[in-house]
C-alpha cells in the first residue's frame, strides 16, 4: 500500500513536469530550437504571479488570468524580435542566445527580488486530500495533473483539428515548403512560442504553490523538462505526459528511500532510459 | 607564371610569437616583481584560458556544445583530493593522475551523451554533471555534501612553507595553461585539425569527403576531458577546499567559459585569448556591481551571437587580415 501511494504521488508530480516539458517540446518540434532559458521563463512566471499577488491581493491560483496573457505576449515578442534572427545560422546561435537570456533572467530576478526563497500560498486547497481506497491523495496534486491532461488535450485539438495546427505540422515537416504554400514562418514561430509560453506560465504558477523557488531555480526546471521530453520521445505530446510521470515516479521512489536521493533517482532513471531506449517511448520528430 | 608558394606563418605571426615568448618570460618572473595578489590573478587567468581553449576546441571546432564540462573539473578535483588524502600520493603527481582518470571516464560518458544531438547534447552533458555532483555528495570518503580540504600535511609535500607552495602552484598554472594551448594549437595544425575545421564548417560535407566524424569527435571529447580534469585538479589545488557545489559549479566552470569564447570569437584559436582578457577586464571594472556585470555579459554575448558570430577576434581578423596563430595554409606570390 505504501508503494502504491508513492507511485500515485510520483505520477501526479509527473503532471507538473509534463507542463514544464510541453513548452520545450513545442519549440523543438516546430522551430527545431532548444530553449535553454525555458526553466528561467518558468521561474519568471512564478515571480510574476508573486508580484500580482503582492500588488492586487488576488488568490494565488487566480493570477493565471494575468500571468498567462503577459507571458503569451512576451513569448511572441521574444521569438519575433530576437529568436527568429538566430534560426538561419545553424546550431550555435539559438543555443547561445537562449543561454545568454537564461543568465540575464536569472540575474535580473536576483537583482529585483534578492536570493530569498519564495512561495505562494493558495489556502486550504494545499492541504486538502481525497481518500481513494485507503490512500489519501492531495487535492492540489490532482488539480495540477488534471490541468496538465486538459492542457495537452487542448493542444492535441489545436494541432490536429485547426488550420493553425495544420500550419504548425507543415512547418515542422518542411519549413521551406510550408512557406511556399503561404505560411508566414516568422509569424508562425512567434505564435508557437506564445503558445509554448501559455504552458510555461501555467507551470510557473502551479509550481509556485507546490514548491519553493528562488532566482536560481530555473536550470533544474529546464533539466526536468528536458528529461521528460527525452523519456517520452521527441515531438510526442502524450509521450511528454508519460515522460513526466516516469520522472515523477522515479523521484518519488528515490525520495522514499532517502530525501537526498530524490533528484538523483530522477537523473539516473533518465540516463538508464537514454542507455536502453535513446529515442524515448513515443518518438515522432526526427532531429 | 609568377612563383606561388604555400605559406602558413605570416610576418605578423612571427613577430607575435616573439612577443608572446617575451610576455611569458615576464609572467614566469612575476613572483620576483609582483605581489601574491597578482600571482593569484594571473594563475586564475591561466586556468580560465585553458578552460576556454578546451571548450572552444569542443564546441567551436568539433560541434560538441557541452554545458557539462564542470563534470570533468569536478572529477579532476575530486581525484586529486581522494588520492592525496587516502593514498598519500604527492599532490603534483595526483594532478597528473586526475587527467588520466577523467580521460578514462570520458569514453563511457561519451557513449551515453553522444546519443543526443545538437542542443539536446548540451543539456544531456549538463544532466551528467548534475548526476555526478549529486552522486559525489553521497560519498562519505570525500566528505559527502559538505566536502573536504587539503590538509597542511598534504600541502607540505609540495614545499615546506606557504610562499614556496604559492610559487610552485603559480608556475604549475602557467605550465598547464601553456601546455594545453600548445596541445590545442598542434591538434588544430595537424591532420586532425583539418578534419575538425571541415566539421566546423559543414558536418555533412566533411563526412562526404571521408572524415570519420564520430571518431574525430570522440577523440576530441576524450582529450578535452583529460585536459579539463588536469585544470580542475589545479584549480582546487590552489583553492584547497572542495565541495560538490564548488567542484561541479555550472556557473564557474562552464557559463563563464562559454561567455569568454563567444565574446572572443568561437571557432578561432585567438578568440579564447581575447575573450579571457575582456572577461577579466570587465570583472575588474564592474566588480562592485554584483549581478549587473553578469547581466551585461549576457547582453554582450547575445548581441555578438546576433550581429558578429565570429566574435571580437573575428571582426579584427577580417578587418586587418590578421592571423596571429596561423592554423591554415595560404597561397601567396
Amino acid at each position: 500500500m505504501q508503494w502504491l501511494n508513492i507511485l500515485l504521488q510520483g505520477a501526479m508530480l509527473g503532471g507538473l513536469y509534463a507542463l514544464f516539458a510541453v513548452g520545450l517540446s513545442l519549440a523543438f518540434g516546430i522551430m527545431r530550437m532548444v530553449n535553454i532559458a525555458h526553466g528561467d521563463l518558468i521561474v519568471l512566471s512564478a515571480y510574476l504571479a508573486l508580484m500580482v499577488v503582492n500588488a492586487t491581493g488576488l488568490p494565488a491560483l487566480a493570477t493565471v488570468v494575468i500571468v498567462v496573457p503577459v507571458m503569451f505576449v512576451l513569448g511572441y515578442a521574444l521569438q519575433r524580435g530576437l529568436l527568429n534572427l538566430t534560426l538561419s545560422g545553424g546550431l550555435l546561435p539559438p543555443l547561445l542566445v537562449t543561454f545568454g537570456i537564461s543568465v540575464i533572467i536569472e540575474n535580473a530576478l536576483l537583482e529585483a527580488f534578492g536570493a530569498d526563497i519564495q512561495r505562494l500560498h493558495a489556502g486550504t486547497i494545499e492541504t486538502a486530500s481525497l481518500a481513494l481506497g485507503g490512500i489519501a491523495v492531495g487535492v492540489y496534486p490532482i488539480l495540477v495533473f488534471v490541468t496538465a491532461v486538459a492542457a495537452l488535450a487542448v493542444l492535441q485539438v489545436v494541432f490536429y483539428r485547426t488550420a493553425l495546427g495544420r500550419a504548425f505540422r507543415a512547418t515542422s515537416d518542411d519549413a521551406g515548403t510550408a512557406e511556399l504554400m503561404g505560411v508566414d514562418n516568422r509569424h508562425l514561430y512567434a505564435v508557437a512560442m506564445a503558445i509554448a509560453m501559455i504552458f510555461t506560465a501555467l507551470a510557473g504558477v502551479l509550481m509556485a504553490v507546490r514548491t519553493t523557488f528562488d532566482p536560481a531555480a530555473g536550470p533544474i526546471r529546464l533539466i526536468f523538462a528536458f528529461e521528460a521530453v527525452i523519456i517520452g520521445g521527441l515531438g510526442s505530446l502524450w509521450g511528454t505526459l508519460l515522460g513526466g510521470m516516469v520522472l515523477g515516479i522515479a523521484q518519488a521512489v528515490g525520495a522514499a528511500l532517502s530525501p537526498t536521493w530524490q533528484i538523483l533517482a530522477g537523473h539516473l532513471a533518465f540516463l538508464l532510459i537514454l542507455m536502453i531506449r535513446p529515442s524515448g517511448f513515443f518518438p515522432r520528430t526526427r532531429d | 607564371m609568377a612563383a606561388v608558394r604555400v605559406e602558413r606563418s605570416t610576418r605578423e605571426s612571427r613577430w607575435f610569437a616573439a612577443f608572446l615568448v617575451l610576455m611569458l618570460l615576464v609572467l614566469v618572473a612575476l613572483p620576483y616583481w609582483g605581489d601574491p595578489g597578482d600571482m593569484r590573478l594571473v594563475a586564475e587567468m591561466a586556468y580560465y584560458l585553458a578552460l576556454a581553449q578546451l571548450w572552444n576546441l569542443l564546441a567551436g571546432y568539433a560541434g560538441l556544445v557541452s554545458v557539462g564540462q564542470q563534470a570533468f573539473v569536478g572529477l579532476g578535483a575530486y581525484t586529486l583530493f581522494y588520492l592525496t588524502s587516502q593514498f598519500d600520493m604527492h599532490p603534483l603527481l595526483a594532478v597528473a593522475a586526475a587527467g588520466l582518470f577523467t580521460g578514462v571516464v570520458a569514453p563511457p560518458l561519451a557513449l551515453l551523451v553522444f546519443r543526443l544531438r545538437g542542443a539536446y547534447f548540451a543539456v544531456g552533458t549538463w544532466v551528467v554533471a548534475e548526476t555526478l555532483a549529486l552522486g559525489m555528495s553521497l560519498v562519505e570518503a570525500v566528505g559527502a555534501g559538505s566536502g573536504m580540504s587539503l590538509t597542511p600535511a598534504i600541502m607540505v609535500k609540495i614545499a615546506p612553507d606557504r610562499a614556496g607552495r604559492d610559487l610552485v602552484i603559480y608556475w604549475l598554472a602557467l605550465a598547464i595553461a601553456v601546455g594545453i594551448c600548445a596541445v590545442v594549437y598542434l591538434m588544430l595544425r595537424s591532420r586532425l585539425g583539418l578534419a575538425l575545421t571541415a566539421i566546423r564548417d559543414s558536418e555533412p560535407a566533411s563526412e562526404s569527403l571521408g572524415v570519420d566524424t564520430f571518431r574525430t569527435k570522440l577523440l576530441v571529447y576524450i582529450v578535452t576531458a583529460a585536459c579539463t580534469g588536469v585544470v580542475g585538479a589545479l584549480i582546487f589545488l590552489q583553492k584547497l577546499r572542495l565541495s560538490p557545489d564548488s567542484g561541479f559549479s555550472v556557473n564557474d566552470w562552464t557559463v563563464v567559459v562559454i561567455f569568454m569564447v563567444v565574446i572572443g570569437g568561437i571557432g578561432t584559436f585567438e578568440g579564447p585569448f581575447v575573450g579571457m582578457l575582456i572577461y577579466f577586464g570587465l570583472r575588474e571594472l564592474l566588480a562592485d556591481y554584483g549581478t549587473w556585470y553578469l547581466i551585461l555579459l549576457g547582453v554582450v554575448a547575445v548581441a555578438i551571437m546576433l550581429k558578429a558570430q565570429d566574435g571580437i577576434w573575428g571582426l579584427i581578423a577580417k578587418r586587418f587580415d590578421l592571423h596571429l596563430f596561423p592554423v591554415r595554409r595560404r597561397l601567396t606570390r
